[in-house]
């Protein structure tokens, strides 16, 4: 059994610089030689030093055992391979022909070494077919486990990302929802629009759903959990950015968003908000609150009925849109 | 004698602030007490800040709904003020979403909707007569 072994192991500590060789020309010959993401010298360090490690590895312990301690060096710089590999944008297929193209060199020694002796050279092919297969079932049990690495972290950066809390005018926040929304996503939504509610003391929260795709019974009621915490936090919300076929939606699913102020775009709600919180929009002479004279602004909680509109005398004649406060 | 909230007259209104965690027995209280001091005043208004309540349960939460309903039937306005993001969020999930109950971001806002209502109120009775 030692005899067998050892002229695997001799194959790759005595014979190491052709084993790299070839192995560098097999590389080249798969095509990897081709790929601009990695390159040649990178890749050669890499062969090197794997086949350095499996070598020492091998003569610790030639069982063929790569969960064996002895081979905890090669696992962890198979692993850096499959991340890099990742990171790379290489596919599994390419990342499994990295360590596969390794067989043809091995055995080209083992039947060198092995000369007329074909029940040797027969077991010795076995050996070496089966430490390749684990190093290369490692490999990709590795890339796959980066790969999910990654897939998480997009997942937690678009959690983030998807819930910008805006303030767009004194008191008035907007909130636009891009993606799916799902519990998880409308719990995080929730809590960090109703925290910058506390911070900011906004009176009003503006929800923008232009770039939610779908919106079925589960967001409907997400929406309207949302809505209703911040009415019983004292601040009121306009739903914006409905669009025609999200509007046939709710309403063939029969979902009653009824005291939600819902508007079409978001331009139409902040000109709603401003106007609950007593601004007044002005281009130069004429004013823009003919539009919105007539909207409900929910029966009894409106504001806008206590503060007086500002005088035109304290308008500013300019051209452009202009905002000035109210009371 | 168990602890009791403070309801402070001020004007037309009546001011309470729960600044502890409020229990079962103390909600109770509270109702009692209210009831009373708007009958005894004939307040036309009724702020609760309710911004130091930290945790609530599906009790206290009823008990604001009904404070705020007993308030209505005796003629006084209420408004909750003050609510902490968590406390709405565990009101929405326990599926109490307190309708009927009036609220604001802080204490200066709910006086400012009281007054308004109130002069509402009287404008409308004007009319009317």
């Amino acid at each position: 059994m030692l005899r067998e072994r050892s002229l695997l192991v001799s194959a790759l500590l005595d014979r190491q610089p052709e084993l790299h060789a070839e192995w560098m020309a097999e590389l080249r010959a798969s095509g990897s030689q081709k790929d601009l993401r990695i390159g040649e010298a990178d890749l050669k360090a890499q062969t090197g030093e794997l086949l350095r490690l499996i070598g020492e590895a091998l003569s610790q312990n030639g069982s063929g055992d790569v969960t064996a301690p002895e081979w905890k060096a090669v696992r962890g710089y198979l692993n850096e391979i499959s991340r890099s590999r990742v990171h790379q944008g290489f596919e599994s297929n390419q990342t499994a022909t990295f360590i596969f193209s390794l067989k043809k060199p091995i055995f080209a020694r083992v039947r060198e070494a092995a000369g007329n002796n074909t029940d040797l050279l027969a077991s010795q092919t076995w050996a070496a077919t089966e430490l390749l297969d684990q190093l290369g079932l490692h490999t990709m049990k590795a890339y796959e486990k980066s790969r999910e690495e990654v897939i998480n972290r997009q997942q937690e950066e678009l959690l983030e990302l998807s819930t910008p809390v805006i303030k767009v005018w004194d008191g008035v926040l907007a909130l636009p929802m891009i993606g799916t929304l799902d519990s998880a996503r409308t719990q995080i939504v929730m809590e960090s629009l109703l925290q910058r509610i506390v911070e900011t003391g906004s009176a009003i929260a503006i929800i923008d759903i232009t770039g939610v795709p779908t919106v079925d019974t589960v967001v409907a009621q997400h929406l309207i959990k949302t809505v209703t915490a911040i009415r019983l936090m004292g601040a009121d919300c306009i739903i914006s950015g409905i669009r025609p076929q999200i509007a046939q939606t709710i309403v063939h699913l029969g979902i009653d968003l009824h005291g939600v102020l819902t508007k079409a775009n978001l331009a139409d709600a902040l000109s709603v908000a401003l106007k609950r919180s007593g601004f007044d929009v002005t281009r130069g002479g004429a004013t823009l609150d003919a539009r919105t004279e007539s909207d409900g602004l929910g029966a009894s909680t409106g504001t806008n009925g206590s503060q007086p509109a500002v005088p035109p005398a304290a308008r500013r004649a300019s051209s452009g849109s202009r905002a000035g406060a109210g009371a | 004698m168990a602890e009791r909230i403070p309801i402070l007259k001020m004007g037309d209104f009546l001011l309470v602030t729960i600044q502890v965690d409020l229990h079962d027995q103390m909600a109770l209280r509270l109702q009692d007490d209210l009831t009373m001091a708007i009958e005894r005043t004939g307040a036309k208004g009724v702020l609760i800040d309710i911004s130091a309540l930290e945790m609530v349960d599906s009790f206290i939460g009823r008990m604001i709904a009904n404070i705020s309903a007993i308030s209505a039937l005796l003629d006084a306005k209420t408004v909750v003020v003050g609510m902490q993001p968590a406390v709405a969020i565990t009101l929405v999930e326990l599926g109490l979403s307190l309708p009927g109950v009036h609220t604001a971001l802080n204490v200066e806002l709910g006086m400012e909707r009281l007054r308004t209502a109130i002069s509402q109120v009287a404008a409308d009775a004007r009319l009317e007569g």
